[in-house]
């Protein structure tokens, strides 16, 4: 008896604890609500069977729970129950599945007119790309990393020359316009996570991933690592801003290009050539 | 071959002994006989013994673990360093050198010759070297935590690159000891389980068909079949990665800068890495959960006093999910950067399980529809089974819908669920199966009230651990963070969370002591079992000897003329009938397998 009312227990504990948890999903900020509907299904499909085989299993130990005398039924199989129980399985199983399969078409398929912004993932901080004014990223490669270059793009691809680089600071987002977000890492698996946005990927050295998500709700939001990226994994944070057109506008004109830091990095290095120059006389 | 008619059906038909029974060497010396022995039952108790002693260790991490998790900043001790340290080598220790070595080296060895009347395996020789090698290999696992710069802090994917670069612990060494510890587990599992495979297919007793096999050696068999075509995936990833470690070949390593430096290796794959460790890491799910599928069959049919619901399915329901598990791999891996289009079907394989796996659910409860239930220490492992693998497996349909893993994934939901699913279910097991069986193998009882006080607290426990943690996940908090530290989306209650779950981690990490006190208390002090206490049907429980002697069975083995489910059989005098009684003449007898 006890066991059996400790069994239901569990099952009615766990519906309340759900229900009246405070430990929810973030508010959405992004358009992915069609992932919280499929999720919010799950829960009620999933919750209703766990409710019930909970509380059978404790039916059947109060109701058949042994007594003096009692004899268990010999019933090895019993077809018709066994398929009917199949075919309600696979039904709640596809009510599960199907939903969830066209959202995901919808969540690898870009829209067209789509900006992009490239993540760059490194022990341990976050670097941003945006295409200038000719709306394409050039090319990069590891092999053109350098302290004037922390990216690595390609200095003969002219497609890369207006990119707007930010390394180091936040990353700004135009409220309502639809982004794909490329990523890429120099050494080990990130993941570039905002939790408000739902959707997430990991970035791997050697290719280019993407996910893609329209913002649409204005605020700062946190960005962490979510793959295990070795000993900083959990100081790797970042900040992102959803805003206005006009006041990303504002934020996008304060940024510097490739080409404007390749210059700047180049006049720093003419100045400090004649310094090093009188420093060793001997050359 | 001719069927000899030893009954008035089908249940009754044994087929004639086709080789002559042999007498076993039989060891003399003390050495031959508990150390370097060949005796499958006592490889099954070094096993144990080893697997649960290195478990302890993975125990205490956890604590450690959930200290500097739920009290941040209270335990100055442990630091990022050692917190990816203690994850690594608590969730490698657990799925492979404790579940899997205890179900399969240990309830294995001990359980499939005594279930199917056999004297041994079939090669106690290979099966010797299985445990020395096996114990090789935790012996240079736990070394790791003795070399310079510590164990591996990979976390337990073990992912390259950071596995092998700069920037993560035990880099240099911890990360060698690992891979060579496995090397060495996937050889030493190899000998064992190609004993276990082929003594199930060669050495059943005569009357012993497949299909009256009781569904713990479907499981361990399954699973075993299924171990020997996962782990050469990890074996040659491990291979790999430590080429790709000491040889400077890019297996998985592309061109990339550590700490600011260029490493020399170029062109590899780091998904790679990913498809190999999952082709072995899927399976290995069912590695555990399969044996302990079969067993908890046993566990509650026996002590509901009821035929198993549904045995045919319950059978193929095993080879099903056995053979479905080795193409859903990739459900791991849908934001690894992968073709997307592969989310669509290993999502759709993902789901299928679920089929098979609800109808073993179904036929578990059913088995209790109607039953004579005996809330004995094993049955409570049982039933408190059912509830954390339902629980652990419904929400596997959240993470193996493609989509709706996407914000999981990476986050303490998905901790929570494989704990509930794939830590706390078959531990469940494991500990009702040791309940269960003890009598067998040391001849006595456990102390029941000891027993049911470890269930309650382990169960009710883990239980109010695993289940809050789900939703710690749904706020998005990540999982592998040694410091959760001030985000925004995390209220504070989140954190109170957290340290309850820390509480409970401890008081259910303490009741596992007075579980090991029951243990070696019982030895001496439990009562005596007799050689059948719970009245059981199998093979194992009608040995002449308890605990069996070497070649378990005396002079002659069993002869078995009907299934391992015959409980409250109509008409029978008694409420279960030894799968070798022969045929009675009732009614309900003829129509079984």
């Amino acid at each position: 008896m006890p066991t059996a009312i400790i069994l239901l227990l569990v099952a009615v504990g766990s519906v309340l604890f759900h229900i009246v948890s405070p430990w929810w999903w973030t508010p959405i900020a992004s358009n992915w609500s069609y992932i919280d509907h499929t999720l919010t299904a799950t829960f009620w499909i999933t919750g209703a069977v766990f409710f019930a085989v909970v509380a059978f299993m404790a039916y059947c130990i109060f109701r058949f729970r042994h007594v003096e005398g009692r004899k268990a039924d010999y019933e090895p199989e019993n077809r018709k129950l066994e398929s009917w129980l199949t075919v309600a399985t696979a039904i709640g199983v596809t009510a599960m599945l199907v939903p969830g399969l066209f959202v995901w078409h919808q969540f690898i398929t870009v829209p067209a007119g789509a900006a992009q912004v490239e993540v760059m993932g490194q022990q341990w901080r976050w670097s941003y790309r945006l295409p200038g004014a000719d709306g394409r990223l050039g090319t990069s490669d590891v092999q053109y990393i350098s302290a004037e270059n922390p990216l690595g793009l390609n200095p003969n691809d002219p497609n890369g020359k207006d990119d707007v680089i930010i390394d180091g600071g936040d990353l700004h987002f135009q409220i309502g316009r639809p982004i794909k977000v490329l990523l890429r890492s120099v050494d080990v698996l990130h993941n570039f996570y905002v939790p408000e946005f739902r959707a997430k990927m990991d970035m791997v050295p050697g290719s280019v991933t993407y996910f893609w998500f329209t913002p649409i709700r204005a605020g700062e939001f946190d960005v962490l690592c979510a793959e295990l990226c070795g000993l900083a994994h959990s100081q790797m944070r970042g900040k992102v801003i959803v805003e206005s057109a006009q006041a990303y506008n504002a934020w996008l004109a304060q940024q510097k290009t490739f080409a404007e830091m390749s210059a700047r990095s180049r006049t720093a290095a003419a100045e400090r050539q004649p310094d090093q120059e009188r420093a060793r006389p001997g050359r | 071959m001719t069927d000899i008619p030893m009954g008035d059906g089908p249940a009754g038909a044994v087929p004639a002994a086709e080789v002559p029974e042999v007498d076993l060497y039989h060891p003399h010396s003390w050495i031959t006989k508990y150390v370097f022995s060949q005796d499958a039952k006592v490889i099954a108790i070094q096993y144990s013994l080893t697997a649960l002693a290195i478990g302890m260790v993975a125990l205490v991490l956890s604590w450690l673990m959930r200290l500097q998790l739920g009290f941040p900043g209270l335990f100055s001790f442990i630091d990022a360093n050692m917190y990816l340290q203690f994850i690594t080598m608590h969730g490698m220790i657990m799925v492979v050198y404790l579940l899997t070595a205890l179900f399969l080296g240990g309830f294995g060895n001990y359980l499939i010759p005594l279930m199917v009347g056999a004297r041994d395996m079939v090669f106690p020789y290979a099966n010797m070297l299985s445990y020395w090698i096996y114990l090789l290999a935790v012996l240079v696992l736990a070394a790791s935590f003795f070399v310079p710069g510590g164990p591996t802090g990979a976390g337990w994917t073990l992912y390259p690159p950071q596995a092998i670069t700069a920037g993560t612990p035990g880099q240099e060494w911890g990360i060698v000891l690992m891979l060579v510890s496995l090397i060495l587990f996937i050889i030493g599992f190899t000998m064992g389980g190609l004993n276990y495979v082929v003594t199930v297919l060669q050495a059943r007793a005569r009357g012993m068909t497949l299909m009256r096999m009781p569904l713990t050696v479907w499981g361990i068999f399954t699973a075993t079949v299924m171990a020997l075509l996962a782990f050469p995936a990890l074996f040659v990833a491990s291979v790999m990665l430590l080429f790709d470690r000491l040889l400077g070949t890019s297996f998985f390593m592309p061109s990339l800068i550590s700490m600011g430096e260029r490493m020399a290796h170029r062109g590899g794959s780091p998904i790679l890495f990913q498809h190999l460790f999952w082709f072995f890491g899927h399976p290995e799910v069912y590695i555990v959960a399969l044996p302990a599928f079969g067993m908890v069959s046993d566990l509650i049919s026996t002590h509901a006093r009821k035929n198993i619901f549904g045995y045919r399915m319950m059978v193929w329901a095993i080879v099903g999910i056995g053979a479905l598990s080795f193409v859903v791999w990739a459900h791991h891996m849908y934001v690894s950067g992968m073709h997307p289009y592969f989310g669509f079907f290993f999502a759709t394989t993902t789901l299928i399980i679920a089929v098979p796996t609800a109808i073993k659910v179904y036929n578990w409860v059913l088995t209790l529809w109607r039953g004579d239930i005996h809330l004995t220490v094993p049955m409570l492992f049982a039933l408190g089974f059912i509830v954390t693998f339902v629980n652990g497996g419904l929400t596997g349909l959240f993470l193996g819908n493609v989509v709706v893993d996407v914000p999981l994934s990476d986050t303490m939901f998905v901790v929570a669920h494989f704990h509930m699913v794939m830590g706390v279910a078959p531990i469940m097991v494991v500990f009702g199966a040791i309940y269960h069986w003890y009598p067998k193998i040391t001849g006595r009882m456990f102390n029941d009230w000891l027993g049911k006080f470890h269930f309650w607290v382990t169960f009710l426990g883990a239980y109010a651990i695993f289940f809050p943690m789900h939703y710690l996940g749904l706020i998005g908090m990540p999982r592998r963070y040694h410091d959760i530290g001030q985000l925004s989306f995390v209220p504070d209650s989140a954190h109170t969370l957290n340290a309850f779950i820390s509480v409970m981690a401890l008081i259910v990490g303490f009741a596992q002591l007075v579980f090991l006190f029951n243990m070696v208390w019982s030895l001496r002090k439990g009562k005596e079992a007799g050689s059948n206490p719970w009245r059981a049907t199998t093979l194992e429980w009608q040995t002449p000897e308890t605990p069996p002697g070497h070649g378990n069975w005396g002079k002659e083995l069993p002869v078995v003329y009907r299934w391992a489910y015959d409980y409250s059989v109509p008409g029978a005098p008694e409420d279960f009938i030894p799968q070798n009684t022969p045929p009675l003449g009732l009614a309900a007898e003829g129509g079984h397998p």
